[in-house]
């Protein structure tokens, strides 16, 4: 029988090898400031675990390399991942002293190699198997799912970042509430604002040019400039404004944020609002214009149905952008996840930021598969008219 | 009745549409033609007002259009394109419904209306009814187009360019349907074309326009043995007129008393294909059987050669 090689799967092979033999596993410290010590993968595990973990990231590294059936690729990978996962927290009690409340365990860039390599073997048998978008947003809730019960299973608490969240549950769930009001409020606001002035752009020809053009000049501004720009008129409503104060509007904290968020998402929404009105089929208009629509119907029943793909396909942007921009809120005392990055920083205590930057990505990751399935679902092939 | 009077279109310094007079009587079919840039399909949007004039008025039923709000009047005149205008994200059934739907009628209705017309357009209710235009070929999209057009049973129908998509066999066999549909409703269609012998097929009037204006309004066969124009003429083509002339007419008027060889013809065949028939068997006349099957007598080479004959 002739093996044939799989190209990615000799680079995820390389990967994983490097990542499992060479490059350490955990890194130990004595407290959360100091600098670390590296732990190979026999050191800081149990030998039990060493040998189940480097068993599975093998045959994982078999599968990979020849050529073989995509489920078997993702079922082999999510093992090992779920392995890797396990295995960390079981490292954590291994390398902690007993009764070492100061003692910090944490991965190292071997496991971050390895669950990079594994993850990428994932998503591409993943993507091979062309799952429909129920199938896939099943799948992120099944990890989501994992991960959910390996957190409450206190499998991970002995792990650094876990320690780092025991001190300071109560403010993570506030400043993830921030997190996420912030990006989706600002959202909201930026599609109940951007989709009409999208349309208005569409009708109005003239408008369109000078709107795009200032929402253009609006993204190229750094965002700490945008929220410096922020301060004086926004501290200026708040002393003069009746009112605006009590609702929370000041020079500095989330109202700046949001308003700045806010003005961000305003271009990806407008220009794909614009876009997708110019994408529909001027047979179509014509159409409906000539057999009696008035201009309300044809928008609601014929143009927007037809740029509704379009238009979310903007909102994702948005999304997405917006939970990654959020973080820097907390700059100005907007809070959110920016806050834990901020004083880790400050702090040189990496796990803090890992603390905020980990939800952070979670957060946009899931945003984005669940918008994809989205997208693709109100995107049918009936868009596409096939010519006569 | 369609009575336009005075009309003109001018965008800027442009004058697409000059002065232009027409009326059409109820249930005929007039063509529109000319080339492209001619002002036809202008004047066909002013009608229903997708095209406000610059002056003039046009009247429907002794009414002037302008006495309604624009989509109203649009849902009693039915309005098919070129590339049929399909809404890709509704069905066919939902198409056809678009206008009975804006009017208010209840579901049984409509849903007995789009079964009738699917029917009429030789297309299954049920097979074609819950498809998305993209699923089907380009004749039918084509009669789902002039279905959803006829589905408030308006008086008259607009087509612009209504079969420019389709192949020649199918837009053939498309005319033949059309013409049969407009028996059946007794629709009044002014329908805008290029396409001289399309024209020439389909109507009872043509008007021809040519930079704006109308230069003739006349039968087919006024307007073959009468050319207004160099350009009508042009447009007609000098080396068609004999054969136009036959296709216009059927063997039932052209029928001699006597016999014939060979196989027949029927008599609502149109002269031109009798003249074919002649040509190609090498014979010099055929027995012409009426619509019940009997012979009622013979069409001749020499008589057609006689009625194709232009004024000398």
């Amino acid at each position: 029988m002739q093996f044939r090689v799989d190209k990615l799967g000799v680079i995820i092979a390389a990967l994983a090898a490097y990542g499992a033999l060479l490059a350490p596993f955990a890194t130990f410290r004595a407290n959360r400031i100091v600098a670390g010590e590296a732990r190979s993968i026999g050191e800081a595990l149990p030998s039990a675990w060493t040998v189940v973990v480097l068993l599975l990231v093998t045959a994982t590294v078999v599968v990979a390399v020849l050529k073989t059936p995509s489920r078997l690729r993702l079922g082999t990978a999510f093992a090992a991942i779920a392995a890797l996962a396990l295995g960390i927290g079981a490292a954590a009690g291994h390398l902690t002293p007993p009764e070492n409340a100061y003692a910090r365990v944490s991965p190292a860039s071997g496991f971050w190699i390895l669950l990079f390599a594994l993850g990428l073997l994932a998503a591409d048998a993943l993507t091979r198997l062309r799952p429909s978008p129920l199938v896939r947003v099943l799948f992120l809730s099944a990890v989501l799912g994992f991960i959910a019960a390996v957190l409450t299973s206190g499998t991970w608490d002995g792990l650094s970042l876990l320690k780092e969240y025991a001190s300071r549950a109560d403010t993570f769930w506030a400043e993830a509430g921030k997190h996420v009001t912030l990006a989706l409020g600002s959202l909201a606001a930026a599609t109940i604002v951007g989709i009409p002035l999208g349309i208005l752009c569409h009708r109005v020809a003239r408008l369109r040019d000078g709107l795009l053009g200032v929402l253009n000049a609006i993204q190229t501004i750094p965002s700490i400039a945008l929220f410096g720009i922020l301060i004086a008129p926004l501290g200026w409503i708040a002393v003069h404004v009746p009112g605006a104060a009590a609702i929370g509007i000041r020079g500095i904290g989330t109202a700046p944020a949001f308003v700045a968020l806010f003005l961000y998402s305003l271009l990806p929404v407008v220009a794909n609002t614009v876009v997708g009105l110019a994408g529909v089929p001027r047979e179509a208009n014509d159409a409906a214009r000539g057999i009696g629509m008035t201009d309300f119907q044809r928008l609601v029943g014929i143009e927007f149905p037809l740029a509704f793909p379009v238009i979310l396909t903007g909102i994702r942007i948005v999304l997405v952008q917006n939970i990654g921009l959020a973080t820097i809120a907390a700059l100005i005392g907007g809070g959110g996840f920016g806050v834990f990055v901020f004083q880790g920083v400050g702090q040189t205590a990496m796990d803090l930021v890992l603390l905020g930057a980990v939800p952070t990505v979670l957060l946009a990751f899931t945003a984005a598969i669940v918008l994809d399935a989205l997208i693709e679902t109100a995107t049918p092939n009936r868009n596409r008219v096939q010519s006569a | 009745m369609i009575e336009i009077e005075g009309i003109t279109k001018r965008y800027g310094e442009t004058t697409v549409v000059r002065d232009v007079s027409l009326t059409i009587a109820p249930r005929t079919v007039t063509v529109i033609v000319g080339t492209s840039g001619s002002g036809k399909t202008t004047l066909l949007r002013m009608i229903n007002r997708l095209v406000e004039p610059t002056s003039g008025t046009i009247k429907l039923d002794g009414e002037d259009n302008r006495s309604l709000p624009d989509y109203e009047l649009r849902r009693r005149i039915g309005y098919a394109i070129q590339g049929h205008g399909l809404f890709p994200h509704r069905t066919v059934a939902q198409n056809i419904a678009t206008v009975p739907t804006l009017l208010g009628w209840d579901g049984a209705r409509i849903e007995a209306k789009v079964t009738e017309l699917l029917t009429l357009f030789q297309l299954d209710p049920v097979a074609f009814g819950p498809r998305y235009p993209h699923e089907l070929s380009g004749g039918q999209q084509q009669r789902v187009g002039v279905a959803r057009a006829l589905a408030a049973e308006p008086k008259v129908l607009l087509m612009d360019e209504p079969f420019g998509a389709l192949d020649p066999i199918i837009r053939a066999k498309a005319q033949d349907d059309l013409l049969a549909i407009q028996k059946h409703f007794e629709t009044t269609i002014v329908l805008v074309t290029h396409d001289m012998e399309e024209a020439f097929h389909l109507a009872d009037r043509i008007a021809v326009m040519d930079k704006g204006e109308v230069v003739q309004y006349a039968t087919p066969a006024e307007m073959l043995v009468k050319p207004a124009t160099a350009f009508v003429e042009s447009l007609i083509g000098a080396g068609e007129r004999p054969f136009r002339l036959l296709a216009i007419e059927t063997v039932a008027d052209a029928v001699e008393p006597g016999a014939a060889e060979g196989e027949a013809i029927a008599s609502a065949a149109t002269q031109r294909e009798a003249l074919s028939t002649l040509l190609w068997t090498g014979r010099k006349a055929l027995p012409v059987i009426g619509p019940d099957g009997a012979l009622i007598g013979k069409v001749s080479l020499d008589g057609l050669v006689q009625r194709a004959a232009g004024p000398t």
